[in-house]
């Protein structure tokens, strides 16, 4: 979907992206994670050429970005940033079609496309669809910011640190929520963050950049488990790495299938952290697990969360 | 124990103290009032035009029936400061001040006609510094009124409208006709339209050129950072130059420009009249309009921009659609201080033969008759208030749209 080339970006002859080569598969949900600095932002922002780049070559769907001219480019890539920038003159309806209106569609088309993603969200169309920015909450102005992003059913998602300014509980809402879209829509998503929970958590692939270089492209699992260097093992967080696995794991990779234990069940999707903060909770080794629609499947012990 | 302390001293408080002044304004300007009223003439009685008049004081000159309505819109008006500030109230203090603003002119108009009667054909009334005062005072206080009531965009057009509507029931019904002002007004009746249309199209010209020059200045500083200092440098330059001496310095090269080629002359364009005038009015306006656009398109959020950016807005969509509609409450302000200043500033052009209402405050000045520079200074006064009133309205408006 994305290939990134020997990129290069220099500032005042300094590189801040310095020779990035990389390739995000179609479908991914990619997470460019690193320290303040590192370049990540820059990465992104080059990609829909918001930055111009000194040397190499971006390709989006195989085409070079610099071939089609920048607005074209921009238009059929959804971009939702930090400060969420929402256009404080326009309504909530107005905001979302930004894209639509530039690509000249109908109206109605419009109308009804700011329906439908008002629902993906979760928001009540009717009663958000006439609001100013100034009306909404913070997570309500990131999920009108997110829902703008995908207005005009872009190929491709850019997100610079889309939940960096809202408060801890939102950020957990709008996680799910964007977790959720990229499963139902299986849009390309390039997503720079420098919270590690976070990268671990949405991932499914992340490239962790220092200083403008590339220190380890993986899995989320892959990262934890394998860091490259003493700077991605600093980075992941050294000594907590271990509940970070849990985290990372669904209890239907561990379980005894068949067979059964008394107690509260725990769902299959669940995460082996749930079931070791479930088992500490209730004094207990054994768990029972149910699967999504309700029944006992199996069992998971703490022997399995070590193994 | 602090905690059933602190009611108990309040309620002694209270008691010591049943009435309690809410407002402080109206009070202070209700005494300057009356001292003004007590000591200075109300009106003032000249055997003609070019002597000074005696000053004649209010409980003489007007209708015992004004005053008594003077009194009791006052004795009210001082009531609202000391009663309780509910809603009503609020609202009750602008409207008490605007009718006591036309009951002042109302008892200035017929004193001026009862002391014509007793008076020569030659001689003058004249407005006397007790109803400057207690107009201005009353004025103040609907000011205060309407501040302190939070009145919107629409109480305020209702309340200018009345007042309005009222002062020129009372013109048409021929109340001021008595005045020396209004004497000055039927001399030159057909001047003064005259007068007041070039003084409005100075400004309109001056306040135009300004835009049209300053606000694409305004946005190459702001595309070129380096350039603001040496700019804006030369622009406070231009604004420390007093205007008399501006139109001065405008004498000589205008005139020589005039001289040197004569079909600059043909076009209007010489030492003196409406050329000089303009292009010392843009010169002043250049200042506030290259700033207010700077601050105004300077100040547009930058998550803002960077999101119309990477929507795939061209530079021109995000300047029409995005940076202007937001930068716009802080350029119509902008423009209310140009519109305002040049109002003013056209008065001193007539000095340079610019013509505009500062014709008559210049001609009265020199033939020392203080009413026929009040023929030109109360419009002047006028205009500037109505175009203040109308563009803080249309910013007020555009903010309640874009509010954030």
């Amino acid at each position: 979907m994305i290939e990134l080339d020997h990129v290069v970006k220099r500032y005042e002859g300094r590189p801040v992206v310095d020779d990035l080569s990389l390739t995000v598969p179609a479908g991914a949900f990619c997470v460019l994670l690193g320290p303040s600095g590192c370049g990540k932002s820059t990465t992104l922002r080059m990609m829909n050429r918001l930055v111009p780049f000194d040397a190499g070559t971006i390709r989006i769907a195989g085409d070079d970005v610099r071939v089609v001219p920048e607005e074209a480019l921009r238009r059929r890539i959804g971009y939702a940033i930090q400060s969420i920038g929402l256009f404080p003159h326009w309504s909530v309806e107005d905001n979302i079609g930004t894209v639509p209106r530039l690509l000249n569609w109908p109206r109605v088309r419009i109308r009804d496309r700011v329906t439908e993603l008002l629902e993906l969200l979760r928001l009540d169309a009717e009663a958000y669809r006439h609001k100013y920015p100034h009306q909404l909450s913070g997570g309500e102005q990131q999920r009108i910011g997110v829902a703008r992003a995908l207005a005009a059913d872009p190929e491709l998602l850019l997100m610079d640190e889309p939940f960096g300014a809202v408060d801890p509980i939102t950020r957990d809402a709008l996680q799910s929520e964007i977790a959720r879209i990229h499963a139902a829509t299986k849009k390309t998503i390039v997503f720079v963050t420098h919270d590690i929970e976070e990268a671990l958590r949405l991932a499914s692939v992340i490239a962790i950049l220092e200083r403008g270089r590339l220190a380890q492209w993986g899995t989320p699992i892959d990262i934890v488990e394998h860091p490259v260097s003493q700077f991605v093992r600093d980075f992941v967080g050294g000594d907590g790495s271990g509940l970070k696995l849990l985290g990372l794991r669904r209890i239907a990779e561990r379980m005894r299938p068949g067979e059964t234990a008394a107690g509260d069940p725990i769902s299959a999707d669940a995460s082996l952290r749930d079931a070791l903060a479930a088992m500490t909770e209730h004094h207990t080794d054994r768990l029972p697990v149910v699967n999504t629609a309700g029944s006992r499947v199996g069992v998971i012990t703490l022997a399995d969360l070590v193994r | 124990m602090t905690g059933s302390a602190t009611p108990a001293l309040r309620t002694a408080a209270t008691r010591n103290s049943p009435i309690r002044l809410h407002n402080h304004v109206i009070p202070l300007l209700f005494a300057a009032a009356v001292v003004a009223a007590a000591t200075c003439g109300f009106v003032a009685v000249a055997p003609n035009r070019l002597v000074s008049g005696e000053p004649v004081p209010l409980w003489f000159a007007a209708d015992p029936i004004f005053i008594a309505g003077l009194a009791v819109l006052g004795a009210l008006l001082l009531a609202t400061a000391l009663l309780p500030a509910g809603r009503a109230m609020q609202l009750a203090a602008p409207a008490i001040a605007a009718m006591l603003i036309l009951v002042i002119l109302a008892a200035a108009g017929e004193a001026a006609a009862a002391e014509a009667v007793s008076a020569s054909k030659l001689a003058r009334v004249s407005l006397g510094a007790a109803f400057w005062i207690m107009l201005g005072a009353a004025g103040l206080a609907a000011l205060d009124g309407l501040q302190r009531a939070r009145a919107g965009i629409l109480i305020q057009l209702v309340a200018v409208a009345a007042l309005a509507a009222g002062f020129s029931g009372m013109v048409e019904a021929g109340l001021f006709d008595a005045l020396s002002l209004a004497h000055e007004y039927r001399a030159r009746q057909e001047q003064f339209a005259g007068a007041l249309l070039r003084h409005i199209e100075l400004v309109v010209t001056a306040v135009g050129a300004a835009v049209l020059i300053g606000f694409p200045l305004g946005v190459a500083a702001l595309r070129r950072p380096h350039w603001q200092d040496p700019l804006f440098a030369v622009l406070n330059l231009l604004q420390t130059i007093p205007s008399i001496a501006l139109f001065g310095l405008l004498l000589v090269p205008l005139s020589a420009l005039a001289t040197a080629f004569p079909s600059f002359a043909a076009l209007g364009i010489g030492g003196i009249g409406v050329a000089p005038a303009i292009i010392a009015l843009v010169l002043y306006a250049l200042l506030p309009v290259v700033r207010s656009t700077v601050s105004g398109l300077g100040g547009v959020d930058r998550g803002v921009i960077d999101a119309a950016r990477g929507m795939g807005m061209t530079p021109r969509q995000r300047f029409w659609q995005v940076e202007l509609p937001l930068a716009m409450p802080v350029l119509l302000a902008g423009l209310r201080i140009v519109i305002v200043q040049a109002i003013g500033l056209t008065v001193i052009a007539a000095l340079i033969g610019a013509g505009g209402l500062g014709s008559f405050v210049f001609q009265g000045l020199g033939q020392y008759a203080a009413d026929l520079v009040l023929l030109g200074a109360l419009p002047a006064i006028t205009l500037a208030l109505a175009a203040d009133f109308l563009l803080q309205s249309a910013t007020a408006l555009l903010r309640r749209r874009a509010a954030r």
